[in-house]
């Protein structure tokens, strides 16, 4: 029995990293909690799992959840709550996560928050704090009921050190023949890159439109990511035009970045970018418009032509 | 084929600072009401219905709405603070009564930000979803919908049956302007306001905000005027190199 699951998230039968950080959410609620696999093939993950604290491994094995389909996983996790009789459900923010877990919670007759950034209790009542409006505002929420659904944002909370003893892994029954079969896995488009996941990376090169095309921009942008062993982002601008494929999209509707340094080459800074990057501990902005809005927040602004800047720059790195 | 478009009315996100924002459709609902349009205007479907949930304030966006092209158009009035269960849990009974083949909406409201309606309508209603969706081909005489979606790791292939709620992401479509002779013809169409005690529906929010705060600035502005210098803040200052 456990009062909180959190639900990791796999990839191809690794650990994403960054589900991982909800774990540390779990900690500050207090009371026991579960993590729960689903998938086919666990074994190997779910060993690596068993060093968190929780109470148990929870493993749902099937070839019927091979792929992360929204109505099969929605039952089972439903189904793992009900078993457990626990009344929390975390995930961390992601699209694998904001795809499943509100089903799961209209599955549960529970309310959800995304992207929770922190939690305060105080006399028994614990309020949550998340961002709405692109991050313009953070707004403090309580909610009602017995049963609750939250994505944690990953930016916003530790990574778990692994240094408990040692949890029980324990098989998740279940009626895999009586699960929904409206959706249906096709393809997924796979794209191997040497470069570091985007929403885990140290670094973080990110290119808006002046790029002007995506050979410019994987020359200018991949180039300098490449000398400083960072990851690639993109505006929604560069995306759209076609430059950058869309799981480079970084701000409000794509991923939320907080790396060591962050540089932003070609970006204005709208309000949509800003939302994904502000939590990053450097950021340099290069841009030819000296009043850009990004410049009111970046940590370095440099003011000019990215197509003389940024070759000069990725020269100085290599150099040393 | 009848697509049901469920869509809010939020305060323009691309209003400039300082500017007292007009309320507009969710953008990401405008790319769901074109798709349903271009969806019927194929001869794939016979009706584009709209609905919302809201006080009477918002009904300029339910005629920009039909002004796109919608046949018809739904407000259910009720001007409460709802979160996005409630917001599920009277929809669902509002789509059990129209009955669609698809519902198509927008993957998140810009000023909630939550992306949850559309999944838990379909918890709700037992159907399949594809959600964050770039493109919507209909496939087996209309039986089924292939969706591409877009995840964290790329773009995905998936179909679904039908009945499905499908929620749109930006890169699906660009919306049509709506033309001054379009929302002059809009105002004669119809607005059809239900009560949720006509639809027999009782909801109350579970979520509840007590305060809402402008986040803490970042504190940035300092110029460098060349990459020598970057380099040296970078090394020095921010030791990030």
């Amino acid at each position: 029995m456990a009062e909180t699951l959190v639900l990791i998230e796999l990839d191809r039968q690794q650990v994403k990293r960054p589900s991982l950080h909800a774990i540390t959410l779990a900690r500050q609620l207090g009371g026991a909690y579960a993590l729960l696999i689903l998938g086919h093939g666990l074994d190997e993950v779910a060993a690596s799992l068993i060093s968190y604290g929780a109470s148990a491994v929870i493993v749902a094995d099937d070839s019927a959840l091979a792929e992360p389909l929204a109505d099969r996983y929605a039952a089972v996790i439903a189904e793992a709550i009900r078993q457990q009789g626990a009344k929390t459900l975390l995930g961390s923010s992601s699209t694998f996560s904001k795809d499943i877990l509100p089903r799961v919670a209209a599955l549960l007759d529970a309310p959800m928050l995304t992207d929770v950034l922190a939690l305060e209790k105080s006399d028994g009542a614990t309020t949550y704090r998340r961002p709405t409006n692109a991050g313009s505002m953070l707004a403090t929420v309580q909610l009602e009921g017995d049963r609750r659904v939250l994505t944690a944002r990953a930016t916003a909370f530790e990574a778990p050190a692994a240094d408990a003893a040692p949890c029980a892994i324990q098989q998740l029954k279940f009626d895999a023949g009586g699960l929904p079969n409206g959706m249906q896995f096709i393809s997924r488009e796979e794209r191997v890159s040497d470069r570091p996941d985007l929403t885990e990376a140290r670094v973080v090169v990110s290119g808006g439109r002046p790029l002007k095309d995506s050979e410019h921009f994987e020359r200018l942008v991949g180039g300098l990511a490449d000398a400083l062993g960072g990851a690639v982002g993109a505006t929604r601008a560069a995306v759209d035009a076609g430059m950058a494929p869309n799981d480079y999209q970084v701000g409000q509707t794509g991923k939320v970045v907080a790396p060591e340094l962050y540089i932003a080459i070609g970006i204005s800074g709208a309000i949509q970018h800003l939302a994904g990057i502000k939590d990053s501990r450097i950021i340099v902005a290069i841009n030819k418009d000296p009043d850009a809005p990004i410049f009111e927040m970046a940590t370095y602004g440099l003011v000019g032509d990215l197509h003389q800047i940024v070759p000069q720059l990725i020269e100085s790195i290599r150099k040393g | 084929m009848k697509i049901v478009v469920p869509f809010k009315s939020v305060p323009d996100p691309y209003a400039g600072a300082g500017e007292a924002a007009k309320s507009v459709i969710n953008p990401f609902d405008e790319i769901a009401i074109e798709e349903a349009l271009r969806i019927r205007e194929r001869g794939e479907a016979s009706e584009v219905v709209g609905v919302t949930i809201g006080p009477a304030a918002i009904d300029e966006q339910i005629r920009s709405a039909l002004a796109m092209g919608m046949n018809r158009a739904f407000r259910i009035d009720d001007a409460r603070a709802l979160d996005p269960y409630a917001v599920a849990r009277i929809l669902r009974v509002f789509i059990e009564k129209e009955a669609p083949q698809i519902v198509l909406m927008g993957k998140q409201a810009v000023d909630d930000d939550s992306n949850q309606v559309g999944q838990m309508l379909a918890g709700l209603l037992g159907w399949p979803q594809a959600t964050f969706v770039s493109k919507i081909e209909l496939i087996e005489n209309n039986t089924r919908v292939q969706c591409a979606r877009e995840t964290d790791g790329g773009l995905e292939v998936i179909t679904v049956t039908v009945p499905a709620v499908v929620t749109t992401d930006l890169r699906l479509n660009e919306p049509r302007y709506v033309s001054l002779p379009g929302l002059m013809k809009a105002r004669k169409k119809p607005i059809e306001v239900l009560s949720c005690e006509q639809l027999g529906v009782s909801v109350q929010p579970m979520t509840k905000t007590l305060s809402t705060s402008r986040p803490p600035k970042r504190a940035g502005g300092t110029r460098v005027e060349s990459v020598e210098e970057l380099m040296v803040k970078l090394k020095q200052e921010a030791k990030v190199l």
